[in-house]
């Protein structure tokens, strides 16, 4: 071998010399790779790239250098960077290089551009022109390079320079250039949906696009979609069943096979996005059941990329809907899977299982020995995926088994990440299936042994709350709490130097907080084995204080050894720890204010925390009135810095009127107008909601002192240090390590692996039919936790941020609304169309659709030579006719007729009721009326309305509940709607139920969208309280937006336009410049700040809340489209 | 999505590298390195799957990869690629490489980095797959390989150089399996430790 390579090497130099002629700019390169193949050390290997870099630095920067010269220079350039050397010097002249060069330059700069510069990077900033030159240019390479790179590298903010030309190019006539245009829209996409919004339309004729290749990108861009809203794009479930349909029928051209597989992934995305499609949604599936079957009877043949297409259908067929014959099908094809010598396909067989034995636990039995086979295979990938499986049929009966598989595993393996994942699952199952507090406290030792400090910080956490607040029976937490203390005496008495940080902290805190419990040990052995970790190196400064403050709790101890120690520390160069020491000193002395700070056996929810430090407001009010700088949270001082210097890369400029910005600075700077506020915070959740900008932000700080003083506990929630530490062997572990040690003996093997098998697939199978009803109906975790009233209370404290007048206002009359106090208020008026699709209606929708697509077959088929078929997604956008508003309209109660309000549209009906809704737009809510109304001639009794959204609240409701319904008549239900984080449509369901005759109840099914633009609502403002708000808030988004040109005045037009359809309110206009503010129900504000720019309208949105800004831009485009 | 995909040789030594996410230099250079210790250290009879783990952030992500000869093909992808699909997807890389270079080596990769990443371009896109189709992808490439013909010299020299060197009979490589249906008779550069 190595012969073979020196002749290689020695024959190089020589073919290469006898080429000089030919290329004298390649040389440079060739003799680089050359004399590095020759290096022998990294040290060479740096001094030659070094002085290589040198040579090439002066090379770029001589005028002499020439085109072709250059383009060597940069493939050396990405040569040396792919080997970790930094060549940024070469940066600007690859973006020169596209800019200037001809197209093979172009080629070779475009190239370095992608591989050198990110998205965050300011040189992009220059080759934005270049790229806008490019995409117009008639040259198809050089459109396609622009694409490319375009989708590479460019950033949020860039996107709007290119999204019109690369838009534009959806509708070339090149398909190549079609396929890479959606590709780029789709990454726009997903760096910022907000921008594309307005070409969904777009998307979907793409998808109907004539060149197959265009609509396989297309499905890229419809996987995500539908993963983000599969409810929004069940009208094509039809289209994609007939693509797929299509490519099984091999209708597509032959270039497309791979290995005599039509466009197998194509097919792979198809399935994909059937499957979110079908999950949860009988109608939808029986749409597919027909093509899966298909697929599944289709990908027979023994290649790699058939079994990818019947993995991802196996899939596809137990997420969606179930139907048993296919059920039957794909658990044949598992079992394949499983059963294959591929060893890949093996891996992919234990996937499936995994997946799958959430709904079908029995399948696992089938093929219990081929997974006890797995556990011990040499692959660490399969070992793992084996585990996987097994911690998810893990119940109460095969538990110990399987942790200690799982613990087996953890302590032969030593990749970071796989300890830190399978700990975790050994904890949670111990929590949830442990059958005795001395298995469960072993098990956790071992797993802070194992995991030590590379543990995620919530399973100390966990394990010492659990401890601490115990469940309902005193008795039993005390026993569990007095078998940890005996075996951390035990672990403590033993070798302790290589324990975790982690495990060391948990012991010491449960020692301190129960070894009272434990009556037989003395305390003095308990204190001495403690401050014998005091004494050794390992143990960190964090870990000291953890000790230190178990000392603390321990009561009446030996006072001498305590002081000696306490004394020992107060002159430690730790600070944190030198106060502990401190304390430990006052209070072992103190034996009254011992028990009085640190009480025994406080309940733990009895401990009061003032998170807003209210008692300090004393103390703040006085240091601000001495002169001291206000506090000023992380954002706004990040803001504050960027006004003052940063360069402005904004694209465009902007400039607010000059009074706004200066009276706003005097206001936020002026310490006596914050000092006034911080007096008012007797009450705190009431500051907090009132003014972000002047509470104090708690995150980071260590709560040490509450309102009734020390708090013992807060060590459980502490921050620990990682530190890593070899892991610790308890002797019970031992045990079981013996216990399944490998036999000699073949039989005697196998006879294990058959016993082995029994305990882990207990509680699964056929056989054991009572365990079986018990999994199914989860048996209760064994260590419950309590509810924890006070953590919510004391966080939302906190939280929530809202930064103006206005907010509270909005507040209050939202607290006066939820006791149904109906205000009057000044109507506005709306005119946002209901979205709403009824369920029955959409399945007919589909198949007819359906049927009109395979006719088009026929008609179409001969354009492209029976290839491929144009799919047409056709909209549905089903708007129903209101045909009895008008009579329903009559029915809105006296105090709601004058409030603006949509039609009133039927949400679906059965034989006895029909039901129509209906928003009403209060200032304080949406109200969404519904109409209940008897069709039939009989009474109908007990009509109760449910309805259930999670985006929104409810605030209120009347008349849900109507106990008899006259034949003919109407009831009405209302509902007071809030939405707190905003969502660009929300989507209701609901039920009715009823009773036609007594005992026999109906329920009736019903569903429909709502839109932000329902829950937005005029801010009004002044010009300054704008400004002011304005400067407080942090996240904007800005955009261009079309500028309606049909009026006299554009900017006004639009403006009226948008405050038609959204319920804007326009504080003011300037010039060509205006600003518009709104809030959202019941929360945060927008403002919203529009400037003309040419043809468009440069729009800048804020909102202190992140999602907002996004939301309303959307419904400005909407509202824009559609005039 | 695809987030990199990695090419380097027995020893470790990068042979091409794309990162469809943002890295720094120094983490770029790392995830090669771990990437390379992870997939080296497997025999040729375990899975081609990794989980990737910490590396490319996340549990999410899993390393998929082919053993061809002397070179490593990496991809690390998030959980919504297909495993089988890419491996496939690997193998229709290096039949393409092999069509544009006629019998690819590790050469032709260290000779014409611009190229393969021109190739590579043609087939994935931002991190999404862009073409899978064999036949479509060389016309794109060969459609810009004219342009370079007309400039002639530049990429004849080297080439001329690969495949003398490729011609000169060597002996099999005792590393050379076939997976699939081509095989990478590559003479192996040494490198350094």
């Amino acid at each position: 071998m190595s012969d073979v390579v020196e002749k290689t090497l020695t024959a190089l130099p020589g073919l290469f010399d006898s080429q000089t002629g030919a290329a004298k700019i390649t040389n440079r390169l060739r003799q680089l790779v050359k004399s590095i193949t020759e290096l022998t050390s990294k040290h060479e290997e740096e001094n030659l790239i070094k002085q290589e870099l040198c040579a090439m630095k002066e090379q770029v920067s001589s005028p002499n250098t020439s085109m072709k010269q250059m383009r060597e220079i940069m493939v050396r350039a990405m040569y040396c960077e792919m080997l970790g050397y930094d060549a940024s010097f070469t940066y600007i002249h690859a973006i020169k290089l596209a800019q200037q060069g001809g197209v093979l330059e172009k080629r070779v700069g475009y190239l370095a551009v992608s591989l050198f510069l990110n998205e965050g990077h300011e040189l992009l900033l220059l080759l934005v022109n270049t790229v806008l030159k490019d995409l117009q240019s008639t040259n198809l390479i050089e459109a396609c390079m622009a694409l490319t790179v375009v989708a590479q590298v460019f950033p949020k903010d860039m996107i709007p320079a290119v999204l019109p030309l690369v838009e534009d190019k959806l509708s070339h006539p090149k398909e190549i250039i079609r396929r890479k245009a959606v590709l780029a829209l789709y990454k726009f996409y997903l760096i910022a949906p907000n921008q594309v919004q307005h070409i969904h339309g777009k998307f979907r004729k793409a998808l109907s696009d004539r060149d197959p290749g265009v609509m396989a990108s297309s499905l890229h861009i419809y996987l995500q979609l539908i993963r983000e809203s599969p409810d929004s794009y069940k009208d094509l479930t039809g289209s994609f069943v007939t693509i797929l349909k299509q490519v099984l029928g091999g209708k597509l051209p032959v270039d497309f096979n791979y290995h005599s597989v039509p466009a197998p992934w194509l097919q792979i995305q198809l399935l994909r996005i059937l499957s979110l499609l079908g999950k949860e949604d009988q109608s939808t599936s029986e749409l597919m059941y027909e093509v899966l079957d298909e697929s599944l009877r289709r990908a027979e043949m023994n290649h790699n990329i058939t079994y990818a297409i019947l993995y991802e259908c196996v899939k596809a067929v137990y997420t969606i809907h179930p139907k048993v014959e296919l059920l039957e099908k794909a658990a044949r094809c598992i079992g394949n899977f499983v059963l294959s010598p591929k060893i890949n396909l093996k891996y992919l067989g234990l996937k499936a299982l995994t997946y799958v034995v959430q709904h079908d636990a029995k399948l696992a039995l089938q093929h219990q020995m081929t997974i006890i086979e797995c556990l011990d295979h040499s692959d660490f990938t399969i070992k793992r995926e084996t585990l996987e499986l097994l911690f998810r049929i893990t119940n109460a009966q095969n538990v110990t088994v399987i942790v200690e598989k799982m613990l087996d595993f953890l302590r032969g393996c030593n990749d970071e990440h796989t300890i830190i994942h399978l700990v975790g699952k050994v904890s949670e199952l111990a929590e949830k299936f442990a059958p005795d507090n001395s298995w469960f406290i072993q098990t956790m030792n071992c797993v802070f042994s194992i995991g030590g400090d590379l543990l995620q910080q919530d399973v100390p956490n966990n394990f010492l709350r659990l401890l601490a607040e115990g469940s309902e029976s005193k008795e039993e937490d005390d026993q569990l709490r007095l078998y940890a203390v005996e075996s951390y005496l035990t672990v403590l008495k033993g070798h302790t130097s290589h324990l975790p940080q982690c495990f060391l902290q948990v012991m010491s805190w449960v020692l301190g907080e129960y070894a009272h419990l434990q009556g037989s040990v003395d305390r003095r052995e308990v204190i001495r084995l403690l401050t014998q970790l005091l004494d050794q190196r390992s143990v960190s400064s964090e870990t000291r204080v953890w000790i230190l403050s178990a000392l603390t709790k321990i009561p009446e101890g030996q006072t001498d050894l305590i002081l000696d120690l306490a004394e020992r520390l107060a002159s430690s160069q730790d600070t944190v720890l030198r106060q502990q020491a401190q304390e430990l000193q006052h209070l072992s002395q103190d034996s009254q204010l011992h028990e009085w700070v640190l009480p025994r056996g406080a309940p733990w929810d009895a401990i009061e925390v003032d998170s807003s430090l209210s008692f300090l407001d004393g103390f703040v009010s006085e240091a601000l009135a001495a002169g001291a700088a206000p506090y000023k949270p992380p954002h706004q001082r990040q803001e504050e810095l960027c006004e003052d210097r940063a360069l402005n890369l904004e694209p465009y400029s902007f400039s607010l009127p000059v009074s706004l910005s200066s009276c706003s600075i005097t206001d936020r700077q002026s310490p006596t107008l914050l000092s006034v506020s911080s007096g008012l915070s007797g009450n705190s959740t009431e500051l907090s909601q009132k003014a972000g900008s002047s509470t104090l932000i708690l995150e980071g700080v260590k709560r040490v002192w509450g309102k009734d003083g020390y708090l013992p506990q807060k060590e459980a929630t502490a921050p620990l240090v990682d530190e890593p530490s070899a892991a610790v062997q308890p002797p019970v572990q031992q045990e079981a390590a013996e216990r399944t040690e490998p036999r000699p003996e073949l039989s005697t093997r196998n006879q294990d692996k058959q016993q082995l098998a029994s305990s882990l697939f207990v509680g699964l199978g056929v056989g054991s039919s009572v365990s079986l009803l018990g999994k199914s109906e989860a048996p209760p975790p064994r260590f419950r936790k309590k509810p924890r009233p006070h953590e919510s209370s004391s966080s939302s404290g906190t939280s929530e941020k809202s930064s103006d007048s206005s907010c509270r206002s909005s507040h209050n009359t939202t607290d006066s609304f939820l006791y149904g106090s109906f205000l009057e208020e000044e109507p506005a008026t709306s005119k946002s169309a209901f979205d709403h699709t009824p369920k029955s209606t959409t399945a007919n929708g589909l198949s007819q659709n359906k049927d009109t697509k395979e006719d088009k077959h026929t008609n179409t088929s001969q354009i492209f030579g029976g290839d491929m078929v144009i799919v047409r997604p056709s909209t549905i956008q089903d708007k129903h006719p209101p045909s009895e508003s008008s009579d329903l309209t009559a029915l809105l109660p006296a105090d709601l007729k004058d409030l603006p309000h949509s039609d009133v549209i039927s949400l679906t009906s059965d034989p006895s009721l029909s039901l129509s809704s209906c928003r009403l737009f209060r200032d304080e809510a949406l109200l969404l009326l519904i109409f209940i109304s008897n069709c039939t001639e009989t009474v109908i009794k007990d009509i109760a309305v449910q309805l259930t959204c999670e985006e929104l609240k409810t605030a209120s409701l009347r008349g849900n509940i109507v106990d008899c319904l006259e034949a003919r008549s109407t009831s009405v239900c209302h509902y007071a709607l809030l939405m707190d984080d905003p969502h660009t449509n929300v989507s209701f369901t609901g039920t009715v139920s009823y009773q036609t005759q007594p005992g026999h109840t109906n329920t009736l099914p019903f569903s429909g969208t709502l839109s932000t633009a329902d829950f937005i609502r005029p801010l009004v403002l002044t010009t300054e309280e704008y400004g002011k708000l304005w400067l407080s808030l942090s996240h904007d988004v800005k955009q261009n937006l079309k500028l309606l040109t049909d009026a006299g005045d554009p900017l006004r037009t639009t403006l009226n336009a948008l405050k038609d359809a959204l319920q804007l309110h326009v504080v003011d206009i300037i010039g060509s410049e205006g600003i518009v503010a709104c809030r959202l129900l019941s929360s945060a504000p927008c403002l919203l700040h529009c400037r003309v720019s040419g043809a468009a309208l440069v729009m800048w949105l804020r909102s202190p809340h992140p999602a907002l800004p996004d939301c309303i831009l959307y419904h400005c485009q909407r509202a824009l489209a559609h005039r | 999505m695809i987030k990199a995909i990695l090419i380097f040789n027995n020893h470790g030594k990068p042979r091409m590298s794309k990162f469809y996410e943002h890295y720094t230099e120094d983490t770029e250079q790392q995830i090669i390195r771990e990437t390379f210790h992870l997939v080296s250290k497997r025999d040729e009879n375990v899975c081609n799957f990794l989980e990737g783990g910490l590396l490319i952030g996340g549990s999410e992500n899993k390393l998929i990869y082919r053993h061809y000869a002397t070179l490593y093909f990496v991809f690390c992808v998030d959980s919504s690629e297909s495993e089988l699909g890419i491996l496939d997807l690997i193998q229709v890389f290096v039949e393409t490489l092999d069509k544009c270079f006629e019998n690819v080596c590790e050469l032709d990769l260290i000779f014409h980095l611009d190229k393969v990443h021109n190739i590579l371009a043609e087939m994935v896109m931002g991190g999404m797959v862009l073409e899978t189709n064999m036949s479509e992808i060389i016309t794109q490439v060969e459609a810009q390989g004219k342009m370079e013909k007309s400039e002639a010299g530049i990429a004849g020299a080297p080439a001329r150089a690969v495949s003398a060197v490729k011609n000169m009979n060597l002996p099999e490589m005792p590393k050379n399996i076939n997976i699939g249906d081509i095989s990478i008779k590559v003479p192996n550069l040494p490198s350094f430790k």
